[in-house]
């Protein structure tokens, strides 16, 4: 069993590490990272905010020892989008190009080819979270000195906690939005309704249904998992987020779970 | 009883739309070439889904290597396949397509480079698959089909796309397969191919097994024909209707009248239709072969 689901990690591995895959993941990671890292700084002083819908990030907030992942924790809903779009992607492809019954062929054990691919995917995920917090961090703290912010207590042992919890937050949230991304591939067999579906949904739907009525970002999925990120709002705390994702994510995962064992693999 | 490699038994599958396959019964005996025939939408690859555990049958047993198609694990690391045409990712590279089988079954990696080379694929084996010309494309899915070292090999119409060459080398590799115990069970529609290197036939109709064993039975069992034209196509209704008068069964596809009988008796028909102001201008006795055979058996139209 475990021998198995190691190769199957290994197999997904090597369709996950090629050059346009990877590189073109990690620099939309890069240019979020520095997008967003950038705006919180060259933004400080506009009377328009420059934080997530016009909040306004302070020097002094910015001086805490959270400060360096402020930015880093504001891009965990784009890195989630991201990995959404490259695990739905990798797992619709497998039943739009005809090459689920060849996997399947090579491993019949379909619980374990779905754990070895989302092991790998992890893995994956890990990559993009820390490319995203080293530029993040990086082009923060490039930025700091000029805009006279007070990076003394950043890297001291609460600025190592406050990064390390950040990064697990992030990394919670990616991994969130890419099982969704994966169950999205696994329900609609298609990399383009998966990832237009997930995106319209998370970016455009919840923001919308947000806008009319607030209190519902309590529970929709896209917005706990970006709470999970900021690890926790004013509105929506950090336990109801985790718990709610959770939720969300293992009734996705059981569902697409039972339909991926007990489906006909007929194209 | 020979050892069997496939032994399927009142095999079902049934969709909303109907039977795919209706209570399929047939054997494949280790150690041979069998040829699996049908008309399309005859239940082929439903069949062949079967057999790899991709799909449930609704109803019957099937075992493969003497296991269960019911536990597909324990049979398919002995079992090579290629279903419905090959099937790869386009952005890697053929060997690394293959690398991805090889590390997902736990076969070992240099045996990549060794079946690029078997199927001539060697120097294009680092070109991305979506490069790949359609006959490469299938050489590539029989090397992946081959991965396993397999006992059984299952192929889904290898031979698509390739050139004469390109099919000739398949049968060989195919022939030199079976000749070192490997079972091929394989699909096609080049029965003329079939015919040179199948042992047993499997044939389907509608979803039904109309046919399974030795293809020399299957022969044994056919009738002589022969082959009638005439100057005036409008004399063929004629021909046939001589013949049927004679206790003959015939009828006319592509211009031609397919008359039942030994070489023997084509001398009395020429002499029915000369009498009968009918001018032949092609009058050949055949023995069966598969094609005649498949059509005649799947009432099939060229």
């Amino acid at each position: 069993m475990i021998l198995s689901v190691v190769r199957i990690f290994f197999a997904e591995w090597r369709k996950l590490r090629r050059p346009t895959l990877l590189l073109g993941t990690l620099g939309a990671v890069a240019f979020f990272s520095v997008l967003v890292s950038s705006l919180l700084f060259l933004l400080i002083d506009s009377p328009q905010g420059n934080g997530d819908r016009g909040v306004r990030i302070t020097r002094e907030m910015l001086a805490l020892p959270s400060g360096s992942t402020q930015a880093f924790s504001s891009i965990g809903n784009l890195l989630g989008i991201i990995a959404l779009c490259v695990f739905a992607a990798q797992t619709a492809q497998e039943y739009s190009l005809g090459t689920l019954r060849n996997l399947l062929v090579r491993q019949p054990g379909r619980i374990r080819l779905l754990v070895g691919k989302l092991a790998s995917m992890k893995v994956f995920a890990i990559f993009m979270t820390l490319v995203g917090a080293i530029i993040s961090i990086g082009v923060s703290f490039a930025l700091a000195g000029g805009k006279d912010v007070n990076t003394a207590l950043w890297f001291n042992s609460d600025g190592r906690i406050e990064i390390a919890k950040t990064a697990l937050n992030v990394y919670i949230s990616v991994l969130g939005f890419g099982i969704i991304g994966m169950v999205l591939g696994i329900l609609l067999r298609s990399p383009i309704s998966s990832i237009s579906i997930g995106v319209l949904w998370l970016l455009i739907i919840e923001n919308i249904v947000g806008a009319v009525k607030s209190s519902t970002l309590e529970w929709l999925p896209g917005s706990q998992l970006a709470t999970v990120a900021a690890g926790g709002t004013e509105t929506i705390s950090y336990t109801h987020a985790l718990s709610l994702s959770g939720i969300y994510v293992g009734v996705a995962l059981i569902i697409a779970t039972t339909l991926f064992t007990k489906r006909d693999v007929a194209n | 009883m020979p050892d069997l490699a496939i032994s399927v038994s009142d095999l079902s599958k049934k969709y909303d739309s109907g039977l795919a396959v209706s209570h399929s019964n047939f054997q494949v005996p280790a150690g041979t070439i069998c040829g699996f025939v049908g008309p399309n939408g005859a239940g082929k690859t439903t069949t062949i889904r079967m057999l790899l555990g991709l799909i449930s049958p609704t109803g019957g047993t099937g075992e493969i290597l003497g296991q269960s198609i019911t536990s597909p694990d324990k049979y398919l690391s002995q079992v090579g396949a290629m279903i419905e045409g090959p099937a790869f990712y386009p952005a890697l590279s053929g060997a690394e397509n293959l690398r991805v089988l090889a590390t997902l079954g736990g076969f070992p990696i240099e045996r990549v480079d060794q079946l690029l080379e078997q199927v001539g694929l060697a120097e294009r084996g680092k070109s991305k698959y979506k490069t790949y010309s359609l006959g490469m494309k299938q050489r590539l899915g029989i090397a992946a089909a081959l991965l396993p070292d397999p006992k059984l090999l299952i192929l889904d119409e290898p031979t698509n796309g390739l050139d004469p060459e390109g099919i000739q080398e398949i049968r060989q590799l195919l022939r030199s397969l079976a000749d070192k115990g490997t079972t091929v069970f394989v699909s096609s529609h080049l029965l003329s191919e079939l015919e040179l290197i199948s042992e047993y036939l499997v044939m389907l109709r509608k979803g039904e097994v109309v046919f399974a064993g030795p293809m020399q039975d299957l022969f044994d069992a056919q009738q002589p024909f022969m082959l009638v034209k005439t100057e005036n196509e409008s004399d063929l209704a004629k021909i046939i209707s001589l013949a049927a008068n004679a206790g003959h069964k015939a009828h006319i596809r592509d211009g031609v009248a397919h008359i039942e009988g030994p070489a023997e008796w084509a001398g009395v028909l020429n002499k029915l239709a000369f009498e009968a102001g009918i001018l032949l201008t092609q009058l050949s006795p055949q023995l069966p072969n598969l094609e005649e055979t498949f059509f005649e058996m799947t009432g099939d139209q060229k």
